[in-house]
């Protein structure tokens, strides 16, 4: 256990090969490679420049509507009588999520590199919109992957990326859904390297992409922390998101990964994690590769990539970041999974109490209050990250409130 | 010596070009793979690549895509390729090199699969999303059981980095024809590409994949370079109901293209 805090204390993930741990890496065909050491430098680079980072600063603030509020949620405090519940306010960015932190990142990348074409995988399709969005803010072409299942369960979001000016892609191979969009991408990539940039929306993919979503995305932990001390005078002492591909989750753990400050992270167990129709793949999954990282992966017996289940296209995806395979391993961060129905039943919850009607993503998150909130005490203070609203998911909760 | 160098060597000494056949192992029944492998080396095929199925092959076209996912639905698994394997050994001496992605071979310990691989007969591993950088992870396993290690070039790759790719690959070099997938045909000037590749490899012979589909597409492409790959042609002339005299016609007509030069 005292190694194990030592690491924490000590956390610098990832190496300069892209490993956090044993996770992580780059494992793509060779035509990226040099595509992903150019990209690695491009990034370390910008980091180092002022310029850069004010650019970045500027339109989070001016175009993407941050600082998000961190609201108290005084009725569902109430309603389960333990510590305090904060809820940092993703759901108010432009576009309706937290996606377009990490496409702002990644548009002013590609623009600084010269690139004229964007490509996105996206599931739910808030990463798709989220990266139309700002491709047409900088006037670059924008091509997105999306499965045909994913296609027709959210098809608000299909009509968004086409009014922005994106061609969206069926992708009809495989589940038809997240992890067939992020192959086709990779191959639309790996044709195109020279005039394309690749936006990956979640802290997935080979390195730099996990490292590089991750930072992007702390955003949300950064101010997180400003509006606790202010509001609180001390530091949260839990933290609550929901992991699909897990970048909502890193963006508000990363800054307190070093804190005394305990994270949960909930991933979708869709109809139970004793069936084979579930998204818990830090629960339930072994490590692997696939998508250009080792991490933990839903496989058969034979090594195959077994398809993830969720009522949430979002975290529809059978493979997580690396760095939430690390922080599992190193025990910094604990895994918890919410069913469908039990999703669906926190998101009426919230609607009802707080006046706001979560993404099904997130409605994960606040259905492990129901586990959480009976073990804290009043002096606790819980912030749950409400990484996206429910717009996109109005089809799915009328259907089920029917 | 290393079947795979022993036929490469002896091919350049008569002047001769090489042809490598790919075939996804379990395609298009499960057990098609002996027949058609005995076929092939018949025919003329120097070398064969078997494909091991894998979910998401991602350096691979729509061709080899779909056939993956059948020999998948037909319940191929690394056991039963082994197993083929060895069962081509008792009549072909022809080298066999696997092709496919690091995740099943994880799955089954990479330690135990080269072992059995190597007991089974096969001479040379390609894993096409495994780059010189993490090839380390299973590098001294191949080498430990005699099994030669393919990697791969691209257009994209800069000269430094073909000849440290030279370095550590043995076998061949695989020499991809174009920024793309499998099956995708190239485009440009590749000869000079080509020309750059032999110029900084010291070691190996490069033979050139990805996109080459008649005798014509071989004659070309293998003008300065030792050999070629052809898979996703051979493929589809399978998924089409060839018949296996139909493929041993093929592959007869593409060994002329290549015996012509």
């Amino acid at each position: 256990m005292s190694s194990a805090k030592n690491q924490i204390q000590h956390y610098n993930y990832p190496d300069k090969r892209g490993y956090f741990g044993d996770y992580g890496g780059r494992f793509v065909p060779e035509t990226l490679m040099q595509a992903l050491f150019e990209l690695d430098e491009l990034y370390r680079e910008a980091k180092q420049d002022a310029k850069f980072k004010k650019e970045f600063v500027t339109m989070l603030r001016t175009y993407a509507g941050r600082p998000t509020p961190l609201t108290f949620a005084n009725r569902l405090t109430e309603y389960y009588g333990g510590g305090k519940i904060y809820l940092k306010r993703e759901d108010l960015c432009h576009t309706g999520a937290h996606k377009i932190n990490n496409t702002v990142g990644q548009i002013l990348l590609a623009k600084r590199a010269g690139k004229k074409r964007i490509i996105a995988e996206t599931g739910a399709g808030q990463h798709g919109v989220a990266t139309a969005t700002v491709a047409a803010k900088m006037g670059l072409q924008c091509v997105v992957y999306m499965g045909e299942e994913d296609i027709h369960r959210q098809e608000l979001n299909v009509h968004r990326m086409k009014m922005l000016g994106a061609e969206v892609v069926p992708v009809t191979t495989g589940s038809r859904t997240l992890k067939d969009a992020t192959s086709e991408a990779i191959r639309d990539w790996v044709a195109n390297v020279d005039n394309t940039f690749y936006i990956i929306g979640s802290v997935v993919g080979p390195h730099p992409y996990p490292m590089m979503v991750r930072d992007f995305q702390s955003v949300i932990g950064k101010e997180t922390r400003k509006q606790i001390l202010s509001s609180e005078g001390k530091l949260p002492s839990i933290l609550v998101a929901c992991v699909g591909g897990g970048s909502n989750a890193m963006g508000i753990f990363y800054p307190f990964i070093r804190e005394d400050v305990q994270m949960i992270g909930v991933e979708a167990a869709g109809c139970g994690l004793n069936t084979q129709q579930h998204a818990a793949t830090l629960s339930k999954g072994t490590p692997g590769v696939l998508h250009g990282s080792f991490s933990y992966l839903l496989q058969d017996k034979n090594g195959q990539v077994e398809l993830a289940h969720s009522i949430s296209a979002g975290l529809d995806y059978p493979g997580v970041g690396p760095e939430h395979s690390a922080l599992k391993d190193l025990g910094r961060v604990k895994y918890v999974s919410i069913t469908d129905t039990q999703a669906l039943e926190a998101a009426s919850l919230l609607a009802r109490l707080e006046g706001i009607i979560p993404a099904l993503e997130s409605a994960h998150a606040f259905a492990h209050l129901e586990k959480l909130m009976p073990t804290t005490s009043k002096k606790d203070v819980i912030v749950v990250n409400l990484s996206g609203r429910g717009d996109k998911d109005m089809m799915t909760y009328a259907g089920n409130n029917q | 010596m290393n079947k795979i160098t022993l036929t490469l060597d002896s091919l350049k000494k008569q002047k001769k070009k090489a042809l490598v056949l790919f075939l996804t192992a379990g395609y298009p029944k499960i057990d098609s793979t002996i027949s058609l492998v005995l076929e092939l080396a018949q025919a003329g095929a120097d070398i064969i690549e078997l494909g091991m199925p894998f979910s998401d092959p991602l350096a691979d076209g729509p061709m080899i895509q779909a056939s993956s996912q059948q020999a998948i639905n037909n319940g191929i698994t690394l056991e039963r390729i082994l197993g083929q394997v060895n069962e081509i050994r008792n009549h072909s001496n022809i080298p066999l090199v696997l092709m496919g992605y690091l995740n099943p071979i994880l799955h089954y310990g990479g330690e135990k699969f080269f072992a059995d691989a190597r007991n089974a007969g096969v001479d040379g591993i390609i894993l096409p999303e495994v780059s010189l950088e993490e090839s380390a992870r299973y590098l001294f396993l191949t080498r430990k059981h005699h099994i030669a290690d393919i990697l791969l070039v691209s257009p994209a790759t800069p000269e430094k980095r073909i000849r440290e790719i030279d370095k550590v690959s043995t076998g061949f070099l695989y020499c991809v024809s174009t920024t793309g997938v499998t099956g995708r045909s190239s485009v440009g000037d590749i000869n000079s590409y080509i020309k750059r590749v032999k110029r900084n490899t010291k070691k190996n012979p490069v033979l050139v994949g990805f996109g080459i589909k008649t005798p014509a597409d071989a004659q070309r492409i293998a003008l300065h370079a030792d050999g070629v790959i052809v898979g996703s042609a051979l493929i589809q002339r399978i998924a089409q109901g060839n018949s296996i005299t139909q493929i041993g016609y093929y592959v007869k007509s593409l060994k002329k293209g290549l015996n012509t030069i």
